[in-house]
């Protein structure tokens, strides 16, 4: 290549022997400040290998003499974060719940907060959004509450659980496995069945609901309230309503009936902060259904029929 | 044939120190062209920030502003918000068409006069010929041992350098804060360290770069010469040394000896000395020319001086170039200018530029979104009605606060609220008051009969309760049981 090199009779500069199609290229000189440019940023680099940590051994890497870690930062920035947050969480822990709602702002950070805490917490049983899972787990968007829908009650259910079997303060019940235990025979179940598929406006009144409205008065009434409704004091789920959380159909019904679920709930007192507890409940009031004031018993009040609009045959979806 | 050895003395060198350029004063039509302009541009540029102007009680006062904390553009009347992020899409396609218009027309003409680059290597220069006088003195200056004077000349200089440098970065934050709080602030130290470090970085780029780098930035550094050269075409205007006219050159005293040997050019060589980037336009047209004809301005008067026509230097297309070459007359430069490419150009740049300004006096300062919840998808609620969650947003781009109604149709028997209301006081529509300038979100709650299609598309509208009745709508679905997956 070297002797195709030559000095080029224009422009004076030496080419640098690439050649194509008579077009020849031009060796031209770099400008000087290029290369120092070149070494500032070598210097740069040694510097920077200096200060930061750069090179990975074994175990870890180099530490610097500056002593960063992208770990530290972040537990800094986690730290400032936390102090940034703490006027308003330290106002959230000394209002109670009941008057957040009287404080927009202080609601609206808790509802956030919540939403955040719910996505750790909550989501493995009452799905993304408080949906719930089909004769699982209730959801929490609707209006109906087995212990009550309100603030002050949302954020007793979470401390305190349901049927806890290591907590004194815990919310608790049971509906006897009336199959089962062998209290109804099948037969006096199946009219029973009908009774409730009556009041829930899903069957036509039959012999058969008229014998099981005699069953439910002696064996169920003291719960669901005689005309059904539910009994929050005891998380007895309202039976004329439009919603079932084991499912609405004779063969749900007659299940839960046989052997009832009495599902359980944690209590988070002992894993959840008492701020993280009235945020979650703020969350959860906020998803549609909280209930301005505690209602805690609806047994005793007059049969109330659902509304008729749109209900399927069995009144499940 | 040169040998290897050829190639190790200067020409083979690696690398190339800066040769010093100290361009001439020259006085002339482009000259003075080029002043206005530098003086329009750094005007501009330095006192934009200070213009106020009055939006309110809920708005920055400041003419031009970037207020990214909350994410505003003003802009004298106007205010952008981020999602209308396409007027600043669309002002940056028309600079694009406006290049390629003024390039195709006139060539580098954004080189010679209107770059940050070469306005700022302009202004330096003025500065190099203030303290250390014109090219001669310039020149003997740099040359010359290190005395007091040179010293305290440089030190000056340097100085005054850095004064403009910092003046220049200074003037670039005011774009993005008000303009008088953060001067008090940024001298009292209370300024935000962004503001400390851009200053700093812009300080250090300008001293650098105007002060020292110059037209090495223009040759080497810059993109944008490659990219003009393939803009251009035989009809663009260039300054052209015209050689069809001037070679062979040769001196006055020459040239009277030898009446008709020597053609215009008097080898004066003052279009070398004024060059600001150093070269010589008679090699031809090159990458180094930023077409700022401070050469023409020189040759004209050296041409006036010697009694002969102007233009020996001038603004040139290569078709006029070859026809001149060949005897002929060149047409106006009028011509030139509107040819069908330029009015092309120009014609889509003012399509876009009517467009924005059309759909700018068109836009509604009242805007909704609404986003369906999808976990759940719908609630089943203990009446048997059903329940979809959206999320609402409500942007009030008005600067100031308003009352706006979100009305609901389309879907038979429904009723909404928000998480303020309740379901028992729902009706067909709501109320809502709007803050100034801001985003409002809420959650909306739309409840209707359990009967009816798993699917069903309604209306969201929302409009405002004053003067201005234009508000924004949206089409969104309502789910049923059935809908699932
Ligand atoms: S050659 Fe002429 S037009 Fe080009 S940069 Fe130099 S003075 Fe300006
Ligand atoms: S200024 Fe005009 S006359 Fe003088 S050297 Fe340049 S081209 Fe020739």
């Amino acid at each position: 290549m070297a002797d195709h090199k030559r000095i080029d009779d224009v422009t004076g500069t030496a080419t640098s022997g690439h050649e194509w199609d008579g077009i020849e290229e031009l060796d031209t000189p770099m400008p000087r400040w290029w290369l120092w440019s070149l070494y500032a940023t070598i210097v740069w680099g040694i510097v920077y290998v200096i200060l930061y940590p750069a090179w990975p051994m074994i175990h870890g890497a180099t530490e610097g003499v500056l002593g960063w870690s992208s770990r530290g930062q972040l537990e800094q920035e986690m730290q400032a974060d936390a102090q940034r947050r703490a006027p308003v969480m330290n106002a959230i822990a000394a209002t109670a719940i009941a008057d957040l709602p009287a404080k927009p702002e202080l609601m609206q950070a808790a509802v956030q907060g919540g939403a955040a805490a719910f996505r750790v917490h909550c989501v493995q049983c009452h799905g993304a959004g408080g949906a719930g899972v089909k004769k699982l787990y209730p959801s929490l968007t609707d209006d109906d509450w087995l212990w009550g829908g309100d603030l002050s009650t949302i954020e007793y259910t979470i401390t305190h659980g349901i049927r806890n079997p290591d907590h004194k303060e815990t919310r608790t019940s049971q509906m006897p496995a009336f199959g089962h235990d062998g209290i109804l025979e099948p037969a006096q179940i199946a009219d029973v069945v009908s009774h409730v598929r009556v009041i829930s406006h899903q069957e036509k009144p039959s012999a058969s609901s008229a014998r099981g409205a005699v069953l439910f008065e002696a064996n169920c009434a003291v719960c669901h309230g005689p005309a059904g409704n539910g009994g929050r004091e005891v998380g007895a789920p309202k039976l004329t309503d439009a919603i079932w959380l084991y499912g609405g159909d004779r063969a749900s019904i007659t299940a839960t009936v046989t052997q009832p679920r009495n599902g359980v709930m944690p209590r988070w007192n002992s894993r959840l902060d008492p701020v993280t507890i009235k945020m979650l409940a703020a969350y959860v009031y906020s998803l549609g259904g909280g209930e301005k004031a505690p209602t805690p018993a609806m047994a005793a009040a007059t049969a109330e029929g659902p509304g008729t609009e749109g209900r399927g045959a069995d009144g499940q979806p | 044939m040169a040998s290897p050895e050829d190639l190790t003395g200067e020409h083979g060198s690696l690398y190339a120190a800066r040769k010093g350029v100290y361009p001439k004063k020259v006085d002339g039509p482009f000259r003075r062209f080029k002043w206005a302009i530098m003086a329009v541009t750094l005007a501009i540029y330095y006192g934009t920030p200070w213009i106020r102007w009055d939006r309110g009680p809920h708005a920055p006062d400041q003419a031009v502003l970037v207020d990214l904390a909350n994410r505003r553009f003003y802009m004298f009347q106007i205010e952008i918000w981020p999602h209308e992020f396409y007027y600043v899409a669309g002002l940056l396609i028309m600079a694009g068409i406006g290049l390629f218009l003024v390039t195709s027309a006139v060539g580098r003409a954004w080189c010679g006069y209107a770059c940050p680059q070469t306005v700022w290597t302009d202004l330096f220069q003025h500065v190099d010929r203030l303290i250390d006088g014109d090219r001669n003195a310039q020149i003997r200056l740099a040359n010359g041992p290190w005395t007091a004077e040179k010293i305290a000349k440089r030190t000056l200089k340097y100085a005054i350098y850095l004064t403009v440098a910092f003046w220049t970065g200074g003037a670039w934050i005011m774009y993005f804060a008000d303009a008088p709080t953060l001067t008090q602030d940024f001298w009292s130290g209370q300024a935000a360290p962004v503001a400390y470090v851009t200053v700093a970085v812009l300080t250090a780029t300008t001293f650098v770069l105007g002060g020292f780098l110059r037209e090495q930035v223009c040759i080497y550094m810059c993109p944008w010469p490659r990219i003009q050269t393939a803009m251009m075409d035989e009809k663009s205007l260039l300054v052209t040394y015209k050689d069809w006219r001037g070679e062979p050159r040769g001196s006055v005293k020459k040239a009277e000896k030898n009446p008709g040997a020597f053609g215009d050019c008097v080898d004066c060589n003052q279009c070398v000395a004024v060059c600001p980037t150093g070269i010589d336009i008679r090699e031809g047209p090159q990458i180094g020319c930023i077409t700022c004809a401070l050469c023409i301005d020189a040759c004209d008067s050296v041409m006036a001086q010697v009694g002969r026509p102007r233009g020996l230097i001038d603004y040139c297309t290569l078709d006029d170039a070859a026809t001149e070459k060949a005897g002929g007359v060149a047409p106006p430069i009028r011509k030139t200018l509107f040819r069908p490419r330029t009015l092309i150009y120009f014609g889509l740049w003012g399509a876009i530029g009517l467009a924005m300004l059309f759909a700018l006096g068109q836009r509604t300062r009242l805007d909704l979104a609404v986003q369906h919840e999808r976990s759940p998808l719908y609630v089943q609620l203990s009446d048997g009605a059903i329940r979809n969650n959206y999320t609402l947003k409500l942007r009030n781009m008005e600067l100031r606060p308003r009352d706006v109604e979100v009305t609901l149709s389309g879907l038979p028997g429904a009723r909404l609220w928000t998480e303020d209301g309740a379901r028992e006081t729902a009706g067909q529509s709501l109320r809502l008051p709007l803050a100034p300038d801001s985003v409002t979100s809420a959650k909306l709650f739309v409840v209707a009969p359990g009967a009816g299609p798993a699917r069903q598309d309604f209306t969201i509208a929302v409009r405002a309760l004053d003067d201005d009745p234009r508000g924004d709508r949206e089409t969104i679905q309502f789910d049923r049981p059935g809908t699932e997956p």
